[in-house]
């Protein structure tokens, strides 16, 4: 079916504003008597808080409150738990979520002790000097292992151990399969995630109207509505008192969806005790601590296979760091568990974790959200039993992948919207064929390789392949609205970070109603305009919300359609939508405005048709059965400096099905920017803390972006395996490019280096990491 | 991220910028900024009183008189990275500025400020200790010129009175065959160097080495002069063997502390393998080639 | 606290202000002017959302203090557009997809102006490393450098 908008490259709708400096980000949102907030926070990470005195930091000129935790009273709580622990039998979980302030005990480097509000952040940076806190400094809990031997010092007291959940989950019988495997492969592998750093920081603005009695709150978060929600309940507000609004976010990325943080629970609270506006901007080294963020597990994984490398099973026990709190269940170790499975047969397996307290920040999903280290671990072990096996790396996975007409694949384990981890499509050989050919893989090995090798040259090549999770549940919603202007607007709960959502959304509304995308007003994030939904994660935004919107205009096509046949005396079926009118077909000079029949469905005055709704609005929802499942074959061409070990990127390819594409513009940005935080993840970012639980590299100055000069070009090449799920096809492409890289520079690495015994089993690296790598596998 | 509470003066001319550093122990100066407001942005840096040398005329020059190559401490770094005087006649020079920060950080930065900031980690040091430049720093009582091998004493400090402000800096004009580079290992731009090497060669006939510089950065508490490596490839043929030895004791000169960007092994081996790659290019450079 | 009165013309426009001495080039920008097109991402000087040009050279405005640029003139992003018409640099990054939350981009579009001014016709190689100095964690920078040729293109029409 030929598409007028749907699958266009359409330039974005948001772009003019945030072009010429018009559009709002939090610190933006300037109001009179508007009052700032800094927040002085823990310099330790496990610590006994046995005093704070505020009373001198109150004094200062121009500080208007300070408040501890004993001086919230009632008020004073611990967040709320976000997502529960999955239906799988057996598991345990230990609920603790982070304090609005900390009350007793410190349990993470950067936990906030005390707010200062004054008339600016100047004043109240200067006044955190003044408060005196008596710390008892503890013994910190960081490292996993350790954490979990008798006599560690324990996050919780509570608990009676720093055990944070454990979790079992099988397919099969994996000892069984393993007695009569050829080959087993059995290694330890550490995989480190690192921290979003969305150039954004977070931040709340919060103004309660006494007149009105409405509190508005500005917040940086991928999630208004349940923001809303929460809120209301904690201050005793009812709902429709509350107007949550994410305006433009610089990034999401995952940890802007954690809810509830501390800083968000108390600044609204605030701006109603003190009767005035109140902002808080996180900076940068606040972030670093006190935004959440991802960081490592340690696998112990073990595959067994037949000789011509058939998958019999794999069984992996996992550690995974949890941080000091964990509202956020186990949405990471989860996927990490189940995207292990990736696109092949794996008909025994047994996956078995802890997630661990530890005193350190928050971990909650960072784009990938935890599939990251499950790809790392079964893409090496495939990389290692193909050498073992003689089988070339490519044909390993070729010959483990779930057949095209074996879908729907019900994996039978439970995924991270609690239903069965169910693939449903998906045709993985020619995204693997299309990546050879692309990155050019024949050649490569056969001539480019030698020939470079010849000359002293250390290159090698890498591909890679991974299923993705997306588009899950539980729903989201939209409205749709013809204007009696002609223009269209929708509103829908879902937020914006940068997505294209303004656009893609329009795309969507505009195939529907046949109006060009820029006569189509989107409004996101908004809980005024709409106050359904859940948010922006797990790419889901197109998949949940854009089937939301396109059921919504569908029903208001339906409308229009109804009330130009009556306006027109027309059939329906001798109508047709195109540039904004209704026309009949084959006679096209009779025709009636969108707009007009706006203005005809909402008179003044007169008599309608009992049963009629006014105007050509439509509200619909939209929530899966389960999520779609997209996937991806990434490949690299890498030449390595072998004396200072500095990599440089020659070629990158990135493969991707997500199905229908909206618009191909913004998915190929979506996976320009994935691939590179996933280059940031395998070769620069690494967040690194001492044995005391300390940062030692809290800043942009030590934790590595990459640049314009680390970043290479990206081809990609899309291919489309439409979801049965929805009605529009789509499946999530948010995550794909970030997931994969980490094993995509273990196994170049290794062929470029073609050293016997240099196994790469953790990430990231680094050019110092690979150097020891290197020495310990030369045998110096 | 905001800095505390300072007194601010921005004098027009140099003696007055003197008498206020004079008059305040705690006074800083201004210049670039780039590490200083970063430092009183994080409040490890509170001085009472900045003095703002930016408004003072005549700070800012590159010219080459008398042998050498005059440098105002003022000059900008992108000031030097686009001077064609620089890049022809002054490489180490013209490769060490390209590679310190940022472009925009460089846009402010100052050749002065890099020196007298001293931060182990900061380029120019090894690079003046590979020309054997002079310093000349200007107080109460006029001039007075600092041998570099003076000039830096540890961490974060220099053989500067607190009343003294580095006005110039004067690198030997080169005569003869003569070349210069520098290899800086740094993970992306903008990062610290995990090691970086200057060198700087004359060479007389036969390719024989007549002169040599090797200055090392961020592998040691002060930036190091590696001198065995110097005299062990002094008054002989820079061919393979000649480089290769001294690019070892040039490792061995080298004092680095291990840390997460690399252990004290990894960093050895890297100034060997810096300091070989740029005696190698300036002796390149020195015979004619880029 | 102390106090200096200061004179910037800021996108043509002259304006006068009393500022603490301590007052931030791009805080005085952000909330003294309203001027809140230029973002700030980082404490460190790394991440360049805060590019603006004063006297026509790209700097960062997290590391310059409001009272250095008395007397000066300052560029913003809000200044780019004459007349309703974008400039040249707008126009590719929206052609070329060079943004996505656009948050680095006001910052990202002044130094690629400040880039080529110095340099109107750079190469792919160039242009990396005249923006290596403003941090995009949207993009990959693969847009964005079609953004700057597109620009440079435009520009030498």
């Amino acid at each position: 079916m030929a598409t007028q908008y749907i699958g266009k490259r359409l330039k974005r709708n948001e772009d003019p504003r945030l072009l010429t400096g018009q559009a709002l980000f939090v610190d933006d949102v300037n109001l009179p008597g508007m009052l700032h907030v800094a927040f002085l926070r823990s310099p330790y990470a496990h610590a006994r808080l046995n005093s704070v005195d505020t009373s001198k930091a109150r004094q200062r000129e121009g500080v208007v409150a300070v408040y501890a935790a004993r001086d919230l009273g009632d008020y004073w709580c611990n967040g709320p738990l976000l997502v529960s622990p999955p239906p799988v039998e057996g598991t345990v979980f230990n609920e603790r979520t982070q304090p609005i302030l900390v009350m007793d005990t410190v349990r993470h480097l950067g936990e906030p002790i005390a707010a200062v509000v004054a008339e600016s952040r100047y004043l109240a940076e200067d006044a955190l000097t003044d408060i005196l806190v008596d710390y008892e400094v503890l013994p910190a809990v960081v490292d996993l292992e350790a954490a979990l031997e008798d006599g560690s010092p324990r996050v919780h007291e509570d608990v009676g151990s720093n055990v944070a959940a454990h979790l079992v989950q099988t397919i099969g019988d994996y000892e069984k399969a393993k007695k009569s495997a050829h080959t087993v492969i059995a290694r330890r592998f550490v995989y480190d995630h690192g921290t979003a750093a969305a150039l954004e920081n977070r931040g709340v603005v919060a103004e309660w109207d006494a007149h009105s009695q409405r509190l508005t709150v500005w917040d940086t978060t991928q999630a208004p509505n349940p923001i809303r929600i929460g809120l209301a309940s904690m201050l005793g507000l009812s709902e429709n008192q509350l107007r949550v609004i994410a305006p433009f976010i610089g990034g999401g990325f995952g940890p802007k969806i954690m809810m509830f943080y501390p800083e968000e629970m108390l600044i609204p609270w605030v701006a109603i005790q003190l009767g005035r506006p109140v902002k808080w901007i996180e900076d940068r080294s606040e972030n670093f601590v006190a935004t959440t963020q991802e960081r490592s597990q340690i696998h112990q994984a073990e595959i067994a296979l037949t000789e011509d490398g058939k998958i019999l099973g794999v069984h992996d026990v996992f550690l995974h760091d949890s941080g000091a709190y964990d509202p956020y269940g186990l949405t990471v170790p989860l996927n990490s568990q189940c995207t292990l499975l990736g696109p092949y047969k794996i008909p025994n397996y047994y996956s078995e974790f802890t997630a661990v307290f530890t005193n350190k920040t928050l971990v909650t999903p960072y784009r990938g959200a935890g599939r990251q280290h499950g790809v790392f671990v079964i893409e090496r072990l495939l990389d290692l039993a193909a050498k073992e096996l003689g089988i070339e790396l490519p044909e390993i996975r070729r010959r483990n992948f779930i057949p095209p007409d074996e879908f729907p694949y019900d994996n039978k384990i439970i995924y991270q919207d609690f239903t069965n981890l169910v693939y449903d499509s998906g045709d993985y050989e020619p995204s693997l064929d299309r990546a050879l050919e692309m990155i050019g893989y024949d050649e490569f090995v056969n001539q480019i390789q030698p020939q470079a090798r010849s000359e002293g040259r250390t290159v090698g090549i890498g591909i890679v392949a991974y299923v993705e999770g997306t588009g899950i549940g539980p729903y989201e919603g939209a409205r749709v609205q013809v204007q009696q202007s002609g223009r269209v607007s929708v509103a829908t709960g879902i937020g914006t970070q940068g997505q294209g959502h303004f656009t893609s959304y329009a795309q969507i509304v505009a195939e529907q109603l046949q109006v060009d995308i820029d006569k189509i007003d989107l409004v996101t994030g908004d809980t005024d305009q709409f106050h359904w939904g859940t948010g922006t994660f797990a790419s889901r935004g197109a998949v949940v919300a854009g089937n939301a919107i396109n059921e919504a205009a569908k029903d208001v096509r339906a409308k229009v359609l109804k009330a130009a046949s009556d306006e027109l005396e027309v059939a329906e079926e001798d109508l047709e939508l195109a540039e904004g009118e209704v026309r009949v077909i084959g006679a096209p000079s009779r025709s009636i405005s969108l707009g007009e029949l706006a203005a005809k469905a909402n008179p003044l005055r007169g008599a309608v048709k009992p049963g009629t709704e006014p105007g050509l609005e439509a509200t619909n929802y939209f929530g899966p059965e389960r999520g779609a499942t997209s996937n991806g074959v990434h490949a690299m061409i890498v030449e390595l400096d072998p004396e200072t070990m500095m990599v440089e990127i020659q070629k990158f390819v990135v493969v991707h099905d997500c199905g229908r594409v909206i618009n191909p513009m913004i998915v190929d940005g979506q996976i320009h920017g994935g691939v590179a935080q996933g280059i940031g993840n395998a070769f620069y970012e690494q967040l690194i803390f001492d044995e005391n639980g300390q940062l030692l590299n809290g800043s942009f100055m030590d934790y590595l972006l990459p640049t314009a000069l680390d970043v290479p070009n990206v081809s990609v090449g899309h291919e489309e395996t439409l979801s049965p799920l929805n009605p529009l096809g789509t499946k999530g492409a948010g995550e794909a490019g970030a997931i994969p890289v980490g094993p995509l520079f273990a196994q170049a690495l290794e062929d470029a280096l073609q050293l016997d015994g240099l196994e790469i089993l953790e990430i990231p690296l680094s050019p110092s990491l690979l150097w020891e790598l290197v020495q310990e596998a030369k045998g110096n | 991220m905001i800095p505390p509470s300072f007194d601010y003066e921005a004098p027009a001319s140099l003696e007055e910028a003197i008498a206020i550093l004079g008059k305040n122990p705690e006074a800083k100066i201004l210049a670039g900024g780039q590490s200083l407001i970063a430092l009183m942005k994080l409040r490890l840096a509170s001085p009472a009183v900045l003095v703002d040398i930016n408004r003072i005329e005549g700070l800012g020059y590159i010219k080459e008189e008398d042998g050498w190559l005059r440098i105002g401490a003022m000059t900008r770094e992108s000031d030097l990275d686009t001077s064609d005087l620089v890049r022809e006649k002054y490489p180490l020079l013209a490769d060490t500025t390209r590679v310190i920060a940022d472009p925009l950080v460089r846009n402010l930065s100052t050749l002065g400020g890099n020196l007298a900031h001293a931060d182990p980690a900061n380029d120019h040091p090894a690079t003046m200790l590979a020309y054997g430049a002079e310093l000349v720093a200007t107080g109460p009582k006029g001039e007075r010129i600092i041998p570099v091998g003076d000039f830096f004493t540890g961490p974060f400090e220099t053989s500067l009175a607190q009343d003294e402000i580095l006005t110039e800096i004067r690198i030997p004009s080169p005569n003869g065959s003569s070349g210069g580079a520098y290899q800086k290992l740094e993970r992306k731009v903008g990062d610290f160097a995990t090691a970086a090497v200057a060198a700087q060669v004359k060479l007389g006939e036969k390719g024989v080495v007549e002169q040599v510089g090797i200055g090392l950065t961020n592998v040691g508490l002060t930036p190091i002069k590696a001198t065995a490596a110097e005299e062990s490839l002094q008054g002989k043929e820079a061919n393979e063997a000649a480089i290769s030895e001294a690019a070892q004791l040039a490792s061995e000169a080298a004092e680095p502390e291990a840390d997460p960007r690399g252990s004290v092994e990894f960093k050895r081996a890297l100034v060997k393998t810096l300091t070989h790659r740029a005696i190698k290019t300036a002796v390149g450079r020195a015979q004619g080639g880029k | 606290m102390s106090n200096h009165h200061i004179r910037v013309t800021v996108n043509g426009d002259v304006q006068e202000a009393d500022v603490d001495a301590r007052l931030l080039l791009v805080h005085f920008i952000r909330e003294d002017l309203n001027l809140t097109g230029t973002h700030i991402g980082c404490d460190t000087s790394h991440c360049g959302a805060c590019t603006v040009l004063v006297n026509g050279t790209a700097i960062k405005s997290c590391t310059y203090f409001a009272v250095q640029a008395d007397g000066a003139e300052v560029s913003t992003v809000e200044g780019l557009a004459q007349n309703g018409d974008l400039h040249p640099i707008q126009e590719g990054f929206r052609e070329m997809h060079g943004l996505q939350c656009g948050f680095c981009t006001p910052g990202m579009m002044i130094a690629s102006i400040a880039l080529l001014e110095q340099n109107p016709n750079p190469t792919e190689d160039e242009i990396r490393w005249g923006i290596s100095g403003n941090l995009c964690r949207c993009t990959g920078y693969i847009n964005i450098v079609k953004a700057v040729q597109y620009a440079a293109e435009k520009m030498q029409e």
